[in-house]
């Protein structure tokens, strides 16, 4: 067995290596909808907050996981209750989100330091806490994906129809703010603020460009999320680099090499 | 008539002031009624708050009770990039793909950013056209459409059932006399 597949199985690393596939499994779908809603940006945004609460908590004596999900829910909350979507609003969570990261870090006992391993990504730390999480998320998203993702589509591309109906589609919306938030919690314990943000925002970015269909888009992301995330883990061991950059890499090559696919295809056979 | 689906009495809409009106008329099923009108008559507001999305100022809308509505918006949500299909696009407003009609199955399999305007729109039509409703609302359905298209979209007002109204919005008179039961005018300031 070479040594890049050594590493994947290595009992060592069994809890680590299935916190973050369940994470990229859940995240590149969340990121699908973020992308079709055009509010990628929330991802960072809600990373952001999502750091700021971990760090929060672990000043207070609460675990991390726990301050995650109550900064990314608080922000989600917030702007399902002001009703507004753009990223605009994402914009102040990323600024508020890294300032409270910053000043806690700064003025607590738990230091800079672990502020920044949330922002570069834990992921060889995680325990079971954080894999019950991530495992928690994707059955949630198994659960929540067949009812939000036709609704969400229907009321993006045909936005005035459950209006007209007197249908009430905030449910679905909130339901999507949360989900989104959740995902971003759980994230950004595992892989990190910037790497849970590119599982979200790559592989959709990515799927959106060259996947034929609805279905074919939840395919290609998921597929570009998971592969981009085994790799990273494998290459981040093996060179002995921090998780989240690697990751951040990885998928970014992943969507350079799509696009360039793309492109070739494209001259070869005249598609538009 | 039969038992009106639709009736307005009186009826001011707008957005932050009024825009049209007043206005009075009464829909039953098996119509197609059409509303004509230049630039800035109201004709879209008018089908905005029949869908709930304008202000009524005065008068009122009375809808039949449950009554299901669809409604093709005047300037089609395009998306870029758009990986969902034309049949992505059919089943998200409830319809069955394969039950799409013979000018339209070429469209179904194809990315929605490959479509050219023209294109997208019939499809938006269809998409309100043969959802399972009681009253059709159609805001500027002729817009981006070539002289083929517009006869695909003849023929597809042409499945209007009578078991259903249809209220159809445009700037071009011939054509809305051609498709409709009767014609309403909106003159400028958005009085009939």
């Amino acid at each position: 067995m070479n040594e890049g597949l050594a590493l994947l199985v290595d009992p060592l690393f069994r809890v680590p290596l299935l916190t973050g596939l369940a994470a990229s499994l859940a995240l590149a779908p969340i990121g699908v909808l973020l992308m079709l809603r055009d509010e990628w940006l929330a991802a960072l945004g809600l990373a952001h907050l999502a750091a700021a609460g971990a760090l929060g908590g672990l000043a207070l004596g609460a675990p991390g996981l726990a301050g995650a999900g109550l900064g990314a829910l608080g922000g989600g909350l917030i702007k399902g209750a002001l009703g507004r979507r753009g990223n605009g609003v994402y914009g102040f969570m990323i600024l508020i989100g890294w300032a409270l990261l910053l000043l806690i870090a700064a003025n607590s006992a738990v230091g800079e330091g672990l502020g920044q391993a949330l922002i570069d990504g834990q992921l060889y730390f995680a325990r079971w806490p954080e894999l019950i999480a991530a495992l928690a998320l994707a059955l949630a998203l198994l659960w929540a994906l067949p009812r939000l993702a036709w609704p969400l589509l229907r009321a993006r591309l045909l936005p005035r129809l459950d209006r007209a109906n007197g249908r009430a589609a905030w449910r679905t919306h909130l339901g999507m703010d949360l989900v989104a938030a959740l995902g971003m919690a759980v994230g950004t314990a595992t892989v990190g603020l910037m790497g849970a943000f590119a599982l979200v925002f790559v592989p959709a970015w990515v799927a959106f460009r060259v996947a034929h269909g609805w279905r074919a888009t939840w395919v290609v992301a998921g597929g570009i999320g998971v592969a981009g995330y085994l790799g990273a883990f494998v290459l981040a061991l093996a060179l002995d680099q921090p998780f989240g950059p690697v990751l951040v890499a990885v998928l970014v090559v992943l969507a350079w090499g799509a696009s360039a696919l793309q492109a070739g295809w494209r001259l070869l056979t005249g598609w538009r | 008539m039969s038992e009106a689906l639709l009736r307005l009495d009186g009826l001011v809409a707008g957005h932050r002031a009024p825009v049209v009106g007043p206005l009075s008329f009464a829909l039953g099923r098996g119509e197609v009624l059409g509303l004509w009108g230049g630039n800035g008559s109201g004709k879209s507001t008018l089908l905005n708050a029949i869908a709930r999305a304008a202000r009524v100022f005065a008068g009122t809308i009375r809808r039949a009770p449950g009554l299901r509505l669809s409604y093709q918006e005047q300037r089609p949500v395009r998306l870029d990039p758009m990986p969902m299909t034309g049949a992505d696009l059919l089943r998200a407003a409830g319809l069955d793909p394969r039950r799409a009609p013979a000018p339209l199955v070429a469209l179904l399999g194809q990315r929605l950013d490959r479509l050219s305007g023209g294109q997208y729109q019939l499809l938006c039509v269809w998409c309100a056209l043969g959802a399972e409703v009681d009253l059709v609302l159609l805001d500027e359905p002729t817009n981006n459409l070539d002289p083929g298209a517009e006869r695909s979209l003849r023929a597809l007002l042409e499945t209007a059932r009578a078991d259903r109204a249809v209220l159809l919005v445009s700037h071009e008179r011939a054509f809305l006399e051609a498709v409709s039961t009767r014609v309403l005018t909106l003159e400028a300031g958005g009085r009939s």
